[in-house]
C-alpha cells in the first residue's frame, strides 16, 4: 500500500511464494513497517478496537445463527433456548448484544476524534467518506439485528423505522410494502432482515479494507495535525502502534466485560423480553441508544417528510464535512474557537441523545428543536465561517517539535469514556412501568451484585408459591422440569424433580391409533401450558391474558430516573424487574376517591394505569411453608419473585462467576500490556537521554 | 524512524514472554465457549433419555423400527428358522466374528435389537432383503444376516447393539 515492499524472505519456499503472490510483503508493509506518527495518543487506538469489535460481532454472530430460527413462530423461543440450553449460549448472545453497543461506543469516539483533530481534511477526504459509509452500514446492521429476537421492541422498532420510507411521496407506500413483503411486518420481513443482517457485516469488512487502504495511502493524521516530514516524526507500526492498540483494547474489553457479565440487559429494553405482538404497541417506543440523537431530530420536526429528510440529512451531511470546514488548520489544538464549538457540538449530540429517549411532548420537543437547529447550524454555517474568521495558533514545525510540548491525554480519555458511557446510559433510561406510578421500594436480594447467588431455600419456597397459586393462570413455557434439579437454581434432588414432573400431565402423541394422549411429565419436558391457547386463557380470565412468567422478571422494569440510572452502571443494580414484581404483588389497595375503576379490574398502586385485571393473588397465611419461614404476603411475594428471577436468568450464577474470572484476567493482562507498552516505547519517549547515555532507567532496568 | 537500542535484554524479554503467554491463555480460553456451543445442548441431551418399548404386539417374524436418540432401532422378532440360520454359520468365517448368542439377551433369543444404521457410511439397510434374510443396504451393497452380522460388502462391522435391558418378558428399555 505504501509502494512496493522491501520484503525479502530468506526461506526458499517463501521467496518462491512471494514472487507469485506478494501478500506477506503487503502485510509487512501495511502492519509492520508502516510508519505511524510518533505522537498519536490513545484516541487513535479506537481504529484497532473497531476492527476487533467487528471481528467479535462476526464470530459471535456466526455462532448465534447456528441456534437461531428466523421464523415469527420460533424466533423468540429459539433465542431463549439459546440462552437456556446451549452450552455458553447466554454468554455468546450477551457478547453479541452488548458487542453492538460497544461497537457504537468505539465508533462514536473514533468519529469525534476525527472531528476534533480534523482528520477529514485533505488529503483524507475519501478516507473520511468511507468511514461515513461504514457508519451508515453499521446503523443498518444494528437495526436489522435488533429485529431478530422478535420481541415487542424488535417488532415495533422495525415498524417505525421501515415507515420512514412511507414519508416519500408517490413511491413511499409501495416501497414500504416491498420492504415488508406483505401488508405489515411479518415472516417475510423477518427472513429478509435476517439474510441482510448476515450479509452486511461482510460488506462492512470490505469497506473497512478500503478504509484502511485509503488510510495507508495518505498516512495517519495526528494530534498536531501537521504531516510527518522526516523519519524522526514516525515510528514503525509494529511494535509501537501494535502494542499501544493492544493495551488499550484490553482496557476497552474491561468495559465490555463489565456490561456482558454484570449488567447484560442494561442497554436493552425490558419490552424486548415480551414476544412480538402485532396487536399492541408498547407505551413508549425508543430505538437503541445509538440511534437516539437521530430519533430526536426526526421527532423535532413536525412534518413527516421533512422529519425523515432531516434524519437522513443529519448523517449524510457528515460526508460533506471535508468541504464544509474551510479552515486549513487540522487540529483543534491550534483552533481556539473551533475547539469551543467542538465541545458545544458534543454536548448538543449528547443532549439530542437524551431527548430521543424522552417522550415527544412539551419542553422536550422545544429543546430537541433548538438542538436540531444547532446540529445543522454547526455544519452549514459555523464550520464554513469559522475558517475565515478564526485566528489560529501557530503550528509546530514538525511532529517531533510538538511532542516536546505534548501533554498526556490518558486521564482526559478515561474521563471522556466514562462520560460517554454515562451519556449512552441516559439514552436508554426509558421504562414501561412508569406513567404516574410510584417507585417500587427496593428489596434486598441474595442474587444482586457481582457475587450474588440464589438462595436455594427461597427458590424452592418460590416454586411452591408458583405451583399452588400463580400456576392456575400463568404458564412457564420456556422452563424445563429438568431445570429444577440443575445447579444454579432451586437445586431439588433428581428424585424430587422427577416426582414434581410426574405430577404434571403432558400432551403427547399421536399414538399408533393416531390419537393424542396424556402422559406423566418427565424431566425432559417443559412446564405444560396452563391453557391450550390465548383465547382459552382470556375466556377463563374475564378477557385478560395472564402472561407467561418464564422471563417476566426481565420483561418488567420501572423508570429509575436521573441520576440513578448512571449509578446503576457502577452499582450493578439489575433488580428493577424483581422489585417491581414484589411491589405489584403487595400493591393492591382500595382505589382513591374519584378513581374510576373499570368493571372487572382491581386497583394496584404500582401497575401502570392502576387498573389491573388480576385480583390480588397472594394473602397472608395462604400457603404453608415447611421450613418455618413466616407465611406472610411479603415473604410469598419475595420468594416467588426470586424464583421467577431464576427462571428468567437460569445461568446467572455461572455468568457472575465467569465474569469475575474474566475481570481478574483482563486486569492482569492490562497491567502486563501497560508495562510492555512502556518498555517498547521507552526508547522513543526518552530519545535524548538514550542518545547521551544519561537515562537512569536505561541502565538500571 | 527511531531505532531501538537494547539494554539488558533478559528482564525485558521476560516481560514480553509473560504478556504474550497471558494473552495466549486468554485467546485459548475464548475458544472454549465457541467450540462447546456446537456440542448437543441440554434439551437434546435430556431428550436422549431411555425409552420403553412394548414388544407384545410384534408378531413372530415381524420387524419394527423405533427411534432412540434420533437413531432408528430395529426390533426383530425372529422366527425359529431365523435363529437357526444365524446359529448354523461358522463364526470364524465371518468378517466380524461374533456368535449369535452374544448378540441377544439370554432367554430372549427371538429378540434381536440393533441400531438400524449400516456400519459402512450410515445409510439405513432394507429389511428382509439380501442373500441372508437379514438386511441389505442399498447405498453400497452391504448384506447383513438374521443376527445383524455383516456377511458381504464394504461394511466393516456388524450392526451395533444399543444398550438395552428387558424390564419384563414383553418390555425393553433402550438407553
Amino acid at each position: 500500500m505504501s509502494g512496493h515492499s522491501s520484503f525479502e524472505p530468506n526461506n526458499a519456499f517463501l521467496k518462491w511464494f512471494e514472487q507469485r503472490l506478494p501478500i506477506l510483503g503487503l502485510l509487512k508493509a501495511s502492519f509492520v513497517d508502516y510508519p505511524t506518527p510518533r505522537n498519536l495518543n490513545y484516541w487513535w487506538t479506537f481504529g484497532g478496537i473497531l476492527s476487533f469489535m467487528l471481528a467479535v460481532q462476526i464470530v459471535t454472530g456466526i455462532v448465534l445463527v447456528m441456534h437461531y430460527t428466523p421464523h415469527v413462530d420460533h424466533a423468540f423461543n429459539s433465542v431463549e433456548m439459546l440462552m437456556r440450553d446451549v452450552n455458553y449460549g447466554w454468554l455468546l448472545r450477551y457478547l453479541h448484544a452488548n458487542g453492538a453497543s460497544m461497537f457504537f461506543v468505539a465508533v462514536y469516539i473514533h468519529m469525534f476524534r476525527g472531528l476534533y483533530y480534523g482528520s477529514y481534511k485533505a488529503p483524507r477526504e475519501i478516507l473520511w467518506i468511507l468511514g461515513v459509509i461504514i457508519y451508515l452500514l453499521m446503523m443498518a446492521t444494528g437495526f436489522l439485528g435488533y429485529t431478530l429476537p422478535w420481541g415487542q421492541m424488535s417488532y415495533w422498532g422495525a415498524t417505525v423505522i421501515t415507515n420512514f420510507f412511507s414519508a416519500f411521496p408517490l413511491v413511499g407506500e409501495p416501497l414500504v410494502t416491498w420492504l415488508w413483503g406483505g401488508y405489515a411486518i411479518g415472516n417475510p420481513t423477518l427472513q429478509r432482515f435476517f439474510s441482510l443482517h448476515y450479509l452486511l457485516p461482510f460488506v462492512i469488512a470490505g469497506v473497512v479494507v478500503l478504509h484502511v487502504w485509503a488510510l495507508h495511502v495518505s498516512g495517519q493524521n495526528n494530534p498536531a495535525g501537521v504531516e510527518p516530514k522526516t523519519p524522526k516524526d514516525t515510528v514503525p507500526f509494529t511494535p509501537y502502534a501494535t502494542v499501544k492498540d493492544a493495551f488499550f483494547m484490553v482496557v476497552f474489553c474491561l468495559l465490555y466485560a463489565w456490561f456482558v457479565f454484570y449488567i447484560p440487559n442494561y442497554l436493552g429494553h425490558a419490552d424486548n423480553y415480551i414476544p412480538a405482538n402485532p396487536g399492541v404497541t408498547p407505551a413508549h417506543i425508543v430505538p437503541e441508544w445509538y440511534y437516539l440523537p437521530f430519533y430526536a431530530i426526526l421527532r423535532a420536526i413536525p412534518n413527516k417528510l421533512l422529519g425523515v429528510l432531516a434524519l437522513f440529512g443529519s448523517i449524510i451531511i457528515l460526508a460533506f464535512l471535508p468541504w464544509l470546514d474551510t479552515s486549513r488548520v487540522k487540529s483543534a489544538r491550534y483552533r481556539p474557537l473551533y475547539r469551543i464549538f467542538f465541545w458545544v457540538f458534543v454536548v448538543v449530540c449528547l443532549g439530542l441523545g437524551w431527548l430521543g429517549s424522552k417522550p415527544a411532548e412539551g419542553g422536550y420537543v422545544t429543546a430537541a428543536r433548538v438542538l436540531t437547529f444547532w446540529y445543522f447550524f454547526h455544519f452549514i454555517v459555523l464550520l464554513p465561517v469559522l475558517g475565515f474568521v478564526e485566528k489560529t495558533k501557530p503550528l509546530p514545525n514538525s511532529i517531533s517539535e510538538s511532542v516536546l510540548k505534548g501533554k498526556k491525554v490518558v486521564a482526559s480519555l478515561l474521563v471522556a469514556l466514562l462520560v460517554g458511557v454515562a451519556a449512552i446510559a441516559g439514552g436508554h433510561s426509558s421504562a414501561s412501568a412508569a406513567e404516574g406510578a410510584p417507585q417500587p421500594p427496593r428489596q434486598k436480594w441474595t442474587f444482586s451484585g457481582p457475587f450474588g447467588t440464589f438462595d436455594r431455600a427461597q427458590l424452592q419456597r418460590g416454586f411452591k408459591v408458583y405451583r399452588e397459586v400463580c400456576q392456575a393462570c400463568h404458564s412457564l413455557s420456556l422452563v424445563a422440569l429438568r431445570n429444577l434439579a440443575e445447579p444454579g437454581g432451586p437445586e431439588f434432588s433428581r428424585a424430587q424433580a422427577e416426582a414434581v414432573a410426574a405430577e404434571y400431565k403432558v400432551k403427547d402423541g399421536p399414538n399408533d391409533q393416531g390419537e393424542m394422549f396424556e402422559r406423566d411429565g418427565r424431566l425432559a419436558d417443559r412446564f405444560p401450558p396452563t391453557f391450550a391457547n390465548e383465547q382459552a386463557a382470556r375466556a377463563a380470565n374475564g378477557g385478560a391474558y395472564p402472561p407467561d412468567l418464564s422471563v417476566i422478571a426481565k420483561a418488567r422494569t420501572y423508570e429509575r430516573g436521573f441520576p440513578w440510572f448512571l449509578i446503576d452502571i457502577v452499582s450493578q443494580y439489575q433488580e428493577n424487574g424483581p422489585d417491581y414484581i414484589v411491589a405489584l404483588l403487595e400493591g393492591y389497595e382500595d382505589p382513591p376517591a374519584g378513581f374510576q375503576l373499570p368493571e372487572g379490574s382491581n386497583y394496584n398502586k404500582y401497575f401502570p394505569g392502576h387498573a389491573i385485571g388480576m385480583p390480588q393473588p397472594l394473602q397472608d397465611g395462604q400457603i404453608e411453608y415447611a421450613d418455618g419461614t413466616p407465611a406472610t404476603l411479603h415473604n410469598y411475594a419475595k420468594d416467588v419473585t426470586a424464583f421467577l428471577m431464576w427462571t428468567a436468568e437460569p445461568h446467572m450464577e455461572a455468568r457472575k462467576r465467569i465474569g469475575f474470572q474474566v475481570m481478574i484476567f483482563l486486569i492482569v493482562l492490562a497491567g502486563l500490556m501497560y508495562f510492555t507498552k512502556k518498555k517498547v516505547w521507552h526508547e522513543v519517549e526518552k530519545p535524548r537521554e538514550i542518545a547521551t547515555g544519561q537515562d537512569p532507567k536505561a541502565t538500571s532496568m | 524512524m527511531t531505532t531501538v537500542s537494547s539494554a539488558e535484554p533478559t528482564r525485558r524479554d521476560f516481560l514480553y514472554i509473560a504478556t504474550g503467554a497471558v494473552a495466549a491463555i486468554g485467546g485459548a480460553a475464548t475458544l472454549v465457549p465457541l467450540i462447546a456451543q456446537m456440542n448437543p445442548d441440554a434439551s437434546t441431551i435430556a431428550a436422549g433419555a431411555p425409552v420403553e418399548i412394548d414388544l407384545a404386539p410384534i408378531a413372530d417374524g415381524q420387524m419394527i423400527k423405533v427411534f432412540w436418540r434420533s437413531k432408528p432401532i430395529f426390533i426383530f422378532h425372529r422366527s425359529k428358522k431365523d435363529i437357526d440360520e444365524a446359529r448354523a454359520v461358522n463364526v470364524a468365517s465371518l468378517p466380524d466374528p461374533q456368535p449369535d448368542q452374544a448378540r441377544v439377551k439370554e432367554g430372549h433369543d427371538q429378540w434381536l435389537i440393533v441400531i438400524g444404521i449400516c456400519t459402512h457410511l450410515g445409510c439405513i439397510p432394507l429389511a428382509r432383503q439380501g442373500a441372508y434374510d437379514g438386511w441389505f443396504c442399498p447405498c453400497h451393497g452391504s448384506v447383513y444376516d438374521t443376527s445383524g452380522r455383516i456377511r458381504q460388502g464394504p461394511a466393516p462391522t456388524n450392526l451395533v447393539i444399543p444398550p438395552y435391558a428387558f424390564t419384563s418378558d414383553t418390555k425393553i428399555q433402550i438407553g
